[in-house]
């Protein structure tokens, strides 16, 4: 059984490689139906982004809105800041 | 600061509970004074994997429905200081939960100082499972290396991002971690596993985590003791790794390669 394996193995696509271009395909497509993920590292850049904008003026955890919209061509990372009182203003970056 | 951590997956049977027992247990016995909450209504088993089953008295619905308090409903683990367990309900009413309710009993529990509130939640993505992430902080999707498993945590981390409270609010993300459980090197090796690797260019979260196919997780669930308490076994050392990733440590991963066999050992041993 062993020699024979070793031969098997050799010779056939192996089946995870199969696993993994389905996968590929099945979830690309699923996530352009409206299954759409921000990016993994969104939650530390917005920390960090967060952090900057203190060093400068004191803003409260719900002025800040972060937002994330997805196109079919691309996507749009929006920061909405309400900054304290007279100078409210919006700010806003892509 | 309490942290909301929820461990979802999607499909069934991925290792939910056996994670949620191991994980709550481990930032226990790190001094962080956890609870952990069984959120399948109607299918409760995290108290059998905690091992505190004969001591369900009230449960979360219980407690939302103002039958009991919370302390009465809390069962404090017997082995591990700082750890408490608050059970489901067996009712086959799907609306026992509710989004007020659920967020009362976390508010509750902030109140009573503690550092960690893990949120077991139930396969699919019906009510209970949307409760389970809706106040969450942060994530530990469990998948196994299998196609329908890898699917379904995507499903999830898609639902992770828009669904949860964070989403609704334009809050800060939930932070998403990936555990892989039920990992078998040498299958890998062979190429008729997914690795590592595939997982992480598929799904493209974090890693927390990689927790190896082991016969202590099902001899931990026999006994009622959590697994990550079995600290000879490669799977308990494998979750307290991803507890102190959890924790901010750097930690490398282990259990992920083969040892390698002999030539001889392949021709004759078998895999």
């Amino acid at each position: 059984m062993g020699l024979l394996d070793i031969f098997r193995n050799r010779s056939q696509d192996p089946s995870a490689k199969m696993a993994k271009e389905r996968l590929q395909i099945l979830i690309a497509h699923e996530r352009g139906q409206g299954q759409f993920r921000a990016p993994h590292y969104l939650p530390e850049m917005q920390k960090e982004i967060l952090e900057v904008i203190r060093k400068y003026v004191h803003v409260e955890d719900d002025a800040v809105k972060f937002e994330v919209e997805h196109n079919e061509q691309f996507e749009l990372f929006e920061l909405n800041i309400t900054l304290p009182e007279k100078g409210e203003g919006n700010e806003r970056s892509d | 600061m309490s942290k909301v951590l929820v461990v979802t997956s999607g499909k069934g049977g991925v290792g939910k509970t056996t994670t949620s027992a191991a994980i709550s247990s481990g930032l226990a016995m790190a001094g962080k004074k956890t609870v952990v909450i069984d959120f399948d209504v109607g299918l409760r088993n995290l108290d059998l994997i905690m091992g505190v089953e004969r001591r369900v008295v009230y449960d979360i619905v219980n407690v939302i429905q103002g039958e009991a308090g919370l302390n009465q409903a809390l069962i404090r683990h017997k082995e591990v200081d700082n750890l408490y367990v608050l059970p489901a309900s067996q009712t086959k009413d799907k609306d026992a939960l509710t989004e007020e309710g659920v967020g009362k009993v976390l508010n509750d529990l902030r109140e009573e100082g503690f550092d960690y509130i893990v949120c077991d939640s139930p396969a699919g993505i019906e009510r209970g499972a949307q409760l389970a992430m809706y106040y969450a902080d942060e994530a530990i999707v469990v998948s196994n290396p299998e196609i329908s498993s890898v699917r379904d945590s995507d499903r999830m981390l898609g639902i992770l991002a828009s669904k949860s409270r964070r989403a609704k609010d334009g809050e800060t993300s939930i932070k998403e971690h990936l555990l892989i459980t039920r990992y078998a090197p040498e299958r890998v090796g062979t190429g008729e596993m997914l690795s590592v690797e595939d997982m992480l260019e598929i799904l493209a979260v974090p890693l927390l985590g990689v927790i190896p196919e082991s016969h202590a997780v099902l001899q931990a669930s026999n006994a009622g003791r959590p697994v990550i308490l079995d600290e000879n076994t490669d799977a308990g050392q494998a979750y307290s790794d991803a507890v102190a990733r959890l924790m901010g440590e750097e930690v490398p991963m282990r259990f992920i390669e083969t040892e390698k066999k002999s030539f001889l050992g392949r021709l004759f041993g078998r895999s």
